[in-house]
């Protein structure tokens, strides 16, 4: 394991720039996620590590090593893709014995077959390492594809949405498996998601990519208590973050310069009648454990969680006290962050 | 009307429709089976039944259309064959019934040789080039692709015949007339533009994460489109291959004009058996029909892998 230094790293296609101006630096045995919707530059930026992308500005070091001059098998830099992850012609022991058969490695058959097992008993595919790759479910194969990451000691392990492909239950699962898995081994992995969850369990920080730049990174905690703009601020939190104008709230004292309130579900008091802002029940959704409460006020619509026994239906008037919300600028820029 | 209907898919055809189908599917199948199968029945007929008129379909096999493809002959008087030893197996019992002794073998042999050197080099030089090329055309970004992949194809759109007068000056001047490189080179020229484009387009339905993987997993890109590339692309280089084969197996024309004697390929022999009195159709039927075996052959022995490949196809997506 290494750390992992990306500087001032550029990658244009054609008109279009994918990634610019990226600083970012994983230390050896950290876990970066990447967020970002599609086209942010999130997984550019990975392909850049791996060097099946050749920055046009910048550098990218690996170990302390300027590796921006070198290819992909130099780097030895374990990927695990998003889907076609594994080699279809091969069984799954072929599979994770791949990447140890190349010319440049030279490792005995003994030495493979002692790898290989090991990894597949890490990952519970000890049953399956005869099968064909094509004869496994969703979550079998990204397994596999795991596996054929661990199973050489590689200075990073660079995953673009390895488990975005899986069911929900099959992703929480291997979520945890993955990030006991890198915790136990002190990997270092540079993980590409755009599934919140799957950021703030596994990253010990999260990088937050809009339109090819890193706008901001941080731990998960920073990341969703501090945003450093609305941008970064409606990357985290379910329901997601309210965006109101200040003019929703008449009476509430924020900061000069406000233009509009961040308000996530912990920043809304709802009760009745306490004299704050002014807000109607549009609609609950009903979620078991807890409530959605979709709210009115005014023109402006707003989405909270509440207890379910606080027993509240469509019509009902109620009154909104925010506490300690996120304050934005007018160029949605946070305000005392 | 009453609700007597049994339960039928609207998707699945009913019987009746099925029948039909199958009917047409038949009918078509033995019209278009019957010129083979009479070519299969000639090589069987003595020389006379093979031109008897009205045809016959019923008759006694012989195997004279087998023994004359691969022999030549002479007329002798019967005085002469009467004084020779005992005939030396089937053929010579046959061949002196029509008073004539074998003299030696027919070129059939050579020929059918030349034709499964010229075929089968000409197939796996159009098919290398063709995947390297295709890969290339495929995943890198190459100046003009475009131009230069319609450039390819526009060589398959002109009969290649018609550049058939210049070819053969050409050969004449370098030397590789009725030669067996020169007809290799000039199928394998013929076909690789088919090969590229087929072979481009299964290569392009090969996910480039495959060789970037291998490539991370420590191969360069030469080993990574070896280990990965190749055995994917397997069905698309089979059929290629197929096309390629029976392309260069069954050309006639540039055969006929570009070989005459040591590189001849079978298809331009065959029709040249001449018997007594003119055609030997029993000896051509026999040439025909042995003629057929490698293509059904390389073709049967692949198809298992071609249907493995469309059905691997319908799996992945």
């Amino acid at each position: 394991m290494a750390e992992v230094r990306l500087e001032q790293a550029e990658k244009r296609f054609g008109d279009v720039t994918a990634v610019t101006g990226i600083d970012l630096t994983i230390h050896d045995g950290e876990f970066v996620v990447l967020l970002g919707p599609t086209g942010a530059g999130k997984t550019t930026t990975l392909r850049l590590v791996a060097g099946l992308e050749m920055p046009d500005h910048g550098r990218v070091s690996i170990g302390g090593r300027d590796a921006t001059p070198l290819s992909p098998m130099e780097r030895n830099v374990a990927f695990v893709f998003q889907q076609y992850s594994l080699y279809p012609h091969l069984s799954v022991y072929d599979n994770l014995a791949f990447p140890l058969r190349s010319p440049t490695r030279r490792v005995d058959e003994a030495t493979i077959r002692h790898a290989v097992e090991r990894v597949a008993k890490l990952l519970r595919i000890e049953q399956k390492l005869q099968n064909r790759a094509t004869r496994l479910s969703g979550g079998e194969m990204q397994r596999v594809a795991i596996g054929r990451a661990l199973v050489r000691s590689p200075s990073i392990f660079l995953m673009d949405e390895p488990l975005s492909s899986l069911d929900a239950k099959l992703r929480a699962e291997l979520r945890l498996e993955l990030k006991h898995i890198q915790q136990d081994l002190g990997a270092t992995v540079l993980y590409v998601s755009h599934d919140q969850t799957e950021a703030m369990t596994m990253a010990n920080r999260i990088g937050v990519l809009d339109h090819g730049r890193l706008v901001q990174i941080g731990s998960p905690r920073e990341i969703y208590e501090s945003p450093r703009n609305i941008y970064v601020a409606t990357r985290l939190g379910m329901p997601s973050i309210n965006l109101l104008p200040l003019s929703a709230f008449p009476s509430h004292p924020a900061p000069t310069g406000t233009r509009t309130i961040g308000a996530r579900t912990e920043h809304v008091a709802i009760a009745r009648g306490n004299g704050g802002a002014h807000a109607r029940v549009e609609w609950v959704e009903h979620l078991g454990d807890q409530n959605h409460l979709h709210l009115a006020i005014g023109e402006h619509k707003l989405v909270t969680l509440v207890d379910p026994d606080l027993d509240l239906s469509v019509g009902d008037a109620v009154d909104i006290a925010l506490q300690q919300p996120l304050y934005f600028d007018a160029d949605g820029e946070r305000i005392g962050g | 009307m009453s609700g007597a209907s049994t339960a039928h898919s609207v998707v699945e055809p009913s019987a009746a429709t099925k029948r039909i189908a199958a009917f047409l599917v038949i009918l078509y199948a033995v019209i278009t089976m019957v010129p083979l199968a009479w070519i299969f029945a000639t090589a069987w007929k003595t020389p006379p039944d093979s031109i008897a008129y009205p045809p016959k379909v019923v008759f006694d096999p012989s195997l004279e259309g087998y023994c004359n493809l691969f022999t030549t002959r002479s007329r002798q008087t019967q005085d002469y064959i009467a004084e020779l030893g005992p005939p030396q197996g089937t053929c010579d019992t046959v061949t002196r019934q029509r008073e004539m002794v074998i003299v030696g073998p027919s070129n059939y042999v050579p020929r059918f040789i030349n034709s499964l050197i010229i075929a089968f080099g000409s197939t796996f030089l159009a098919v290398s080039l063709g995947v390297f090329a295709a890969y290339a055309f495929s995943r890198f970004k190459i100046p003009l692709k475009d131009d230069l992949l319609f450039f390819i194809l526009s060589t398959r759109m002109m009969p290649p015949i018609a550049v058939a007068i210049p070819i053969y000056l050409m050969y004449r001047e370098v030397g590789l007339s009725d030669s067996a490189l020169g007809m290799i080179l000039l199928y394998t020229a013929v076909n690789v533009s088919l090969a590229v484009w087929l072979l481009k387009g299964f290569i392009d339905e090969i996910p480039r994460e495959y060789e970037e993987a291998a490539m991370i997993d420590g191969y360069t890109r030469l080993q990574a489109f070896f280990k990965v590339v190749l055995p994917q692309a397997a069905t698309g280089i089979a059929a290629t291959s197929i096309f390629s084969l029976i392309f260069a197996w069954n050309e006639y024309a540039f055969a006929v004009l570009l070989t005459s004697g040591t590189a001849q390929t079978a298809p331009p022999f065959i029709p040249t058996i001449i018997g007594e009195g003119g055609m030997d159709w029993p000896a051509v039927g026999a040439g025909t029909t042995l003629f057929l075996i490698p293509v059904v052959v390389f073709t049967v022995l692949l198809r298992k892998h071609l249907l493995r490949g469309i059905t691997f196809g319908a799996v992945r997506k």
